[in-house]
């Protein structure tokens, strides 16, 4: 028989064990989140779709033809853009998401025990599936512009989990701040609209200045999304990489800071939530 | 010493109590202007010290919700824990359940737990009532070869077969708490931790549970259970555990137990009711309140006597409903009254004091319980078990002399006897 011993700061030390112990929780409120996303409408699915795909358009009109923006070697700049677009949107979402997860649950967290951890975790994770929905897009486009990607597309899996880990990192510590500062939800939407625009999102991050590559490159995404450009547009595309592992090094930190600061405020989400 | 099951040692919780804010939460801007203030007064006074905690000007008073309190449970025991409102029994519960930390003292617990501290948690709206089962299941700590082996007889028991692909959100209340509740009484644990969640559903449908309930015990699992209603604790509990202001106040068969706490109960008499809200901003009880009907502050009712009951909810919005049980000593309902049946159905519930006057009180002498709840559609947004207590005694009806034994029932009928000549 299993033997539970509650005590102040127990649940502390057995938190990684439980939150093994509690995956199949995990499971489910992933694909609650999922099933509940596509169900409401059809829209959900559309979303997914038309949202990078306009601000593709967009950001290929103004940037590209209107700003006259270099794209990365001879691949076309809606190109270049989406396979920027699609990171990018999986890390915003990620990030909207989770800071709302823990608010819109808080039924369940004060009635229920699990480590709390799974719940922006699955959002992150309903984030992901839009993901994958957007990223058939971007064979479209590049059926479109019959431009073929070479064998490089092969370590997207890599970037992907980059890209994972940046905005698990970034959605807990948003969270925690969330639960904490009941108004820190109104700064959110500014952060992620902030972020678009200083992530190289919509312009090759080789447009920017040589001397200022390294300081960029302290953007958690300029990793993610020079690495997706690098695998997607095979030769065309060339890493930067001090400011890829910078960047890369700066990911790993916002991960682990997010988690430690997630499990620091944890504790009283139910005192104070 | 294997056979106990449960060790309590110990257990205290205290909570920080603001006095000026109401919110328990803090607001970022706050913090920063305090922030800002803290650094300017230093920039002016330099000798002086800083103020201490986030916002200072703000006293924190410490409240213990649960104060030292131990016992052992031994396994096969149905342990009811009595007590008023804020004697800490959801403290307890909670912290059995991990939902919250003891601030002192331990627990252990060897087996497996299930905590219905509410029916139907985490059941979402747009899904299905199958595809609730099962997310549902999995919160209380089902596995999925669990679910899926129980799966009809959890909708048996529910029923609710012809609406199983239908989302929850159509379903009427009666059957959604139904479902609710078939998934929880599925829970095959060693350890049962039971709220109050027996006071939702029909009285057919409360029967049936209870009934679930006591099928359980007998199999040798044991059972805290926690409710207002002392004639469920009595027939389904054996040891009684009453709990007053954080303290253990008695542990004991469980006759005694009520016994000694009904003798408290008949002590007080309260009137009224007030409440602060969490600061969220979403609708609560803000208070309430008996008297005559007349208007004067309420004493003693006797019977025939016109009575007010006075409300007010804070934060009111569109689609409040509002209803009051007058409940017997035993947590019976008695007779109860809705802003739904009585009023006009879009009744708004509003931000001042609305009243439900009672022109004769048809109640024999004893000592009344009034509950109340806020409702919207459907979903209970607040509620108050046990908020008021009150006292009515024999006096005449319409002339007529009613007396005090009245063979242990409560509501008196105009009545007439016709005799032969």
């Amino acid at each position: 028989m299993a033997r539970i011993i509650i005590e102040a700061g127990r649940a502390e030390r057995h938190y990684w064990l439980d939150l093994w112990r509690f995956r199949e929780l995990f499971y489910v409120l992933a694909w609650r989140d999922i099933l509940v996303r596509y169900k409401q409408t059809i829209i959900g699915v559309a979303w997914a779709i038309v949202r990078p795909l306009l601000t593709m358009v967009v950001f290929t009109v103004i940037f590209g033809k209107l700003a006259k923006l270099p794209s990365d070697g001879a691949a076309p700049y809606a190109i270049l853009v989406y396979a920027a677009m699609l990171p990018w949107q999986f890390f915003a979402n990620s990030l909207t998401e989770a800071s709302n997860s823990l608010l819109d649950n808080e039924k369940l967290i004060s009635k229920v025990y699990f480590p709390r951890l799974i719940v922006p975790a699955s959002s992150v994770i309903t984030s992901f599936v839009d993901f994958l929905i957007s990223s058939v897009i971007l064979f479209g486009v590049m059926a479109w512009y019959q431009y073929w990607p070479s064998l490089r597309i092969l370590t997207i899996p890599f970037f992907i989990a980059i890209a994972f880990c940046a905005a698990m990192g970034a959605g807990l510590w948003l969270t925690a701040l969330n639960v904490k500062y009941r108004d820190f939800r109104y700064i959110v939407p500014f952060v992620v609209q902030f972020g678009l625009y200083v992530s190289p999102v919509g312009f090759s991050s080789s447009v920017v200045p040589e001397q200022y590559r390294l300081l960029y490159s302290l953007n958690p995404m300029v990793s993610v999304i020079d690495g997706f450009r690098w695998a997607i547009l095979g030769n065309d595309s060339q890493i930067y990489l001090p400011g890829f592992f910078l960047s890369l090094g700066v990911v790993v930190l916002l991960l682990i800071y997010g988690v430690l600061y997630f499990r620091k405020t944890e504790k009283s989400f139910a005192d104070i939530i | 010493m294997s056979d106990t099951v449960i060790k309590i040692d110990g257990l205290s919780k205290s909570y920080l109590i603001g006095h000026q804010r109401r919110e328990k939460y803090l607001a970022l801007r706050d913090v920063l202007a305090e922030k800002a203030k803290s650094v300017g007064k230093r920039l002016l006074h330099p000798l002086r010290g800083a103020s201490v905690g986030l916002i200072s000007g703000d006293e924190f008073e410490e409240f213990w919700a649960l104060d030292d309190v131990s016992f052992e449970v031994k396994q096969g025991e149905r342990v009811g824990i009595i007590g008023r409102n804020g004697a800490g029994k959801s403290t307890l519960l909670k912290m059995l359940s991990r939902i919250t930390e003891p601030t002192r003292g331990r627990i252990e617990i060897d087996g497996r737990v299930a905590s219905l501290l509410e029916v139907g948690t985490g059941f979402h709206p747009e899904l299905t009532g199958r595809e609730n089962v099962f997310l549902n299941g999995a919160i209380l700590g089902m596995s999925r070869v669990e679910i899926k082996r129980k799966f009809d007889e959890i909708v048996d028991f529910a029923e609710v077969e012809k609406f199983l692909d239908t989302p929850v959100k159509r379903y009427s209340s009666g059957m959604y708490v139904r479902l609710a509740f078939a998934v929880a009484a599925h829970l095959e644990p060693e350890i049962l931790v039971v709220d109050e969640v027996l006071a939702v559903g029909d009285a057919q449908f409360q029967k049936k549970c209870l009934g679930k309930m006591e099928e359980v015990s007998h199999q040798g699992r044991t059972i805290l259970f926690v409710s207002h209603n002392m004639s469920y604790v009595s027939e389904l509990c054996d040891r009684g555990i009453l709990l007053n202001q954080g303290r253990l106040e008695l542990d004991a068969p469980i006759d005694d137990a009520i016994d000694h706490y009904l003798n408290r109960l008949k002590a007080v008499n309260m009137p009224t009711y007030k409440a602060t809200g969490d600061g969220s901003g979403s609708p609560y009880i803000e208070s309430a309140w008996i008297s005559y009907g007349d208007g004067e502050p309420l004493q003693e009712a006797r019977t025939g006597d016109s009575v007010g009951f006075s409300f007010k909810v804070g934060n009111p919005r569109k689609g409040l409903s509002f209803n009051f049980s007058i409940c017997d000593m035993m947590g019976h309902k008695v007779s109860n009254f809705n802003t739904l049946n009585t009023c006009e159905r879009d009744l708004v519930i509003p931000g001042e004091n609305f009243v439900c006057t009672i022109e004769e009180l048809m109640l024999s002498e004893g000592t009344y319980l009034v509950n109340m709840a806020l409702v919207e559609g459907g979903a209970l947004i607040d509620h108050k078990t046990n908020a008021m207590v009150f006292d009515v005694c024999a006096a005449s009806l319409r002339g007529r002399k009613i007396g005090n034994s009245n063979y242990g029932t409560s509501i008196l009928m105009h009545h007439s006897w016709k005799l032969p000549s």
